[in-house]
């Protein structure tokens, strides 16, 4: 079997069998472990910096955003941006409590359907599980709740994401998924992280916006976080 | 695929005449160059980091036998399956019998470099299975019938005029007479085509740049979105992966993700990183029924150990080839295979062998730049003399270039007769040159002053200089 005789060439290679008990034990510590490795400075500043780095990152690969006060204030940011980009008011929205809490009654006009992405939709709403400072990058696992359909084929992706789930680093972002999925599987079958709008530059190495996911990536920041809260 | 490489001086030739091609080259020289020296700039940690992704990648091939089954043990309790192929024969038999499985009769692909390796697509198609290639450099190279010419910007070697050309012929059902007014316009009419066939597709074919044991998880990273709506759409996803790309833990392949995007394209993090882990989950609304991972072997084992194992650590960000005046002379499609510039010239050999691939590590200028931004620090110049002492060895180096060899090798073991031969030439040459300081034309050097002029000697040997000022400055020379 194929299997076998990989793992043989490989051992005969490294010049030994199988690994021995004693070196398996401290293999599998290393797994357990999963120690951080160097983690650049520009991400370790106090948490208004953070949130404002997140931002800024986010602009520089030509996502947009809103910052909001709070979850009521959500409906009429989305409704502006739509109304400033000629966009239509009927929009996929994923079926997230945290979205069904958001009070969309006070803007009658935007027609919300939930569920996952279908084919025709232009606008699609996300919830946001995390933003990454580092980068400007979303992270989105699919779960029920979030699917994985309303990234990508919607031409408008909207992604709400409260201030207090935008991390510094990567690392810290697997941590928090780390201790969600306890008892668990370790991972949700897909997680997304997206940094901007779609793109290519395939032809004559130029890039231009909207290859074959979202035209249009702009996020809603609540600003639920004292902490991050500009001074 | 083919190889090709055995033909390397003909295809470079040809390339060097192509007015199109070296047109293209021209455009892009340079880009990729100053984005990834932009980026690292932007990230005073990138040194360091380089130094951790190394390590990184030593520490999994000194025990790639566990990391692969530890990954595939997790990848089945996530409900996956993995498919170890020693071969390329193995692993197109084995992704035509889970097309098979589910009747497929479309597939739809992201950019792999594995399926390109094993020559999946004709495959597919011999056996009634129709792929279609997503990325839209791989797109309109299917199109053309044509191999990528690079390993992330495959149609490096078009230019818009080709794009139009393959469209207007491709897409017959529009208007024949539509403008492509901008790049814009191309781009645009490649996404509504490309739409429809995420659409209808019953499996989806992506690469993979990381294999995760800790979690069983394949990584793409894609800055189109078209391999996450070919794996994300129809009822089977297959990996495509070699077994190098495993890493141990998500913070490791962060450490590498970190260095991957700076040193491809120059980006801090491509548009899309995505993490797959098994098929759809309890209550999930969306996400294939079947995930598969072919595991493809195809010669990597056999460099584990060897002096060719540094290769393994390649994560395949072309940073290399972006920087090597050999690649931007002669194009991607000259060196013959899958993978062109200086990764390719030295991983061909070890995949098709030294005998039909000898040419490859020989075409180099050893200036080293590839190896100066390898993001993971391989000594790629070094591998490519190997590569060379291994033809020579074998008896596979052309007679001429032995001769020579010989010729030189019995001058550099009677240094007084070298010195004396190179005094003799240096001081002919300096006044054949009548203190113009270059020829035009030399005897035998005709490949070099075709293109520019050959420096003359002053007159005076390195050997002769070098003990000359040593004694000024009242040193003994030996």
């Amino acid at each position: 079997m194929s299997r076998e005789a990989i793992l043989g060439a490989i051992r005969r290679g490294l010049r030994r069998g199988p690994v021995t008990e004693d070196t398996a034990l401290l293999l599998r510590a290393r797994l357990a472990l999963h120690r951080r490795q160097l983690i650049p400075a520009r991400s370790r500043v106090p948490r208004p910096a953070q949130v404002s780095l997140f931002l800024k990152n986010l602009e520089a690969v030509f996502g947009s955003f809103t910052r909001v006060a709070d979850a009521a204030a959500v409906p009429e940011a989305v409704a502006s941006y739509l109304a400033g980009h000629n966009l239509p008011f009927a929009v996929a929205i994923a079926p997230h409590p945290e979205l069904r809490d958001i009070p969309w009654s006070e803007r009658p006009l935007l027609a919300l359907r939930e569920g996952k992405g279908e084919a025709a939709d232009l606008v699609s709403i996300q919830h946001g599980w995390g933003g990454i400072a580092e980068t400007g990058t979303l992270m989105l696992p699919a779960a029920p709740d979030r699917p994985t359909t309303l990234n990508l084929l919607a031409d408008t992706e909207i992604v709400v994401l409260r201030a207090s789930r935008v991390f510094g680093a990567y690392e810290e972002a697997w941590d928090a998924l780390r201790a969600e999925r306890a008892g668990r599987l370790p991972m949700p079958r897909n997680i997304m992280m997206v940094t901007g709008p779609s793109r290519s530059a395939d032809i004559e190495s130029t890039l231009e916006l909207g290859a074959h996911g979202p035209r249009r990536l702009h996020v809603v920041l609540i600003d639920d976080d004292p902490e991050a809260k500009e001074t | 695929m083919n190889v090709d490489s055995p033909d390397f001086k003909r295809r470079a030739k040809r390339a060097l005449d192509n007015a199109s091609l070296q047109s293209a080259l021209t455009a892009t020289r340079g880009a990729f160059a100053a984005r990834r020296a932009a980026a690292v700039a932007a990230l005073p940690e990138f040194e360091a980091l380089r130094d951790a992704a190394k390590a990184i990648k030593d520490h999994t091939l000194a025990h790639l036998d566990f990391y692969l089954e530890t990954y595939a043990a997790n990848v089945e309790r996530a409900g996956g399956h993995v498919h170890w192929c020693s071969t390329a024969d193995e692993a197109r038999e084995a992704v035509l019998a889970i097309c098979r499985g589910v009747d497929a009769r479309t597939v739809t692909k992201g950019k792999s470099m594995i399926s390109e390796e094993i020559a999946l697509n004709d495959y597919l198609e011999a056996n009634g299975v129709q792929p279609v290639e997503t990325d839209l450099g791989e797109y309109i190279l299917q199109l053309r019938h044509e191999a990528p010419s690079h390993i992330i910007a495959p149609a490096i070697h078009l230019n818009r005029e080709d794009w139009e050309r393959a469209f207007r012929k491709a897409h017959t059902d529009r208007p024949s007479d539509r403008r492509f007014a901008e790049r814009r316009d191309i781009m645009v009419e490649a996404r509504e085509e490309l739409r429809e066939k995420f659409l209808v597709a019953d499996v989806g074919i992506t690469g993979a740049n990381f294999l995760i044991a800790e979690t069983g998880s394949s990584v793409i990273v894609t800055n189109e979105g078209n391999g996450d709506l070919t794996q994300t759409l129809p009822k089977v996803h297959i990996v495509l992966a070699s077994i190098e790309k495993v890493v141990p833990t998500l913070e490791d392949t962060t450490s590498l993700l970190r260095v991957l995007a700076r040193s491809a394209t120059g980006q801090d993090f491509s548009v899309y990183t995505t993490f797959s882990t098994g098929p759809r989950q309890e209550g999930d609304l969306d996400g294939p029924g079947e995930y598969h991972v072919i595991l493809l072997d195809n010669g990597r084992s056999a460099m584990v150990g060897s002096e060719f194992q540094d290769m393994l650590r390649c994560i395949r960000c072309s940073a290399c080839m972006n920087h090597c005046p050999v690649f931007f002379a002669v194009g991607g499609h000259s060196y013959g295979w899958v993978y062109p510039g200086p990764m390719g010239s030295v991983l061909t050999p070890a995949l098709v062998g030294i005998d039909r691939a000898g040419n490859l590590p020989n075409a180099s200028t050893f200036c080293g730049k590839c190896e100066s931004v390898c993001p993971v620090k391989i000594p790629l110049p070094n591998l490519m003399r190997h590569w060379r002492e291994r033809e020579f060895e074998r008896h596979l180096t052309p007679p001429v270039v032995r001769a020579n060899l010989a010729l030189w090798a019995w001058f550099a073991r009677h240094p007084s007769v070298y010195r004396l031969a190179t005094r003799a030439a240096a001081r002919a040459m300096a006044l054949a040159s009548r203190g113009r300081g270059a020829f035009r034309r030399l005897p035998f050097a005709g490949g070099w002053t075709g293109g520019r002029d050959f420096p003359a000697p002053e007159g005076e040997t390195f050997f002769a200089r070098y003990a000359r000022q040593q004694r000024q400055q009242g040193r003994n020379p030996r």
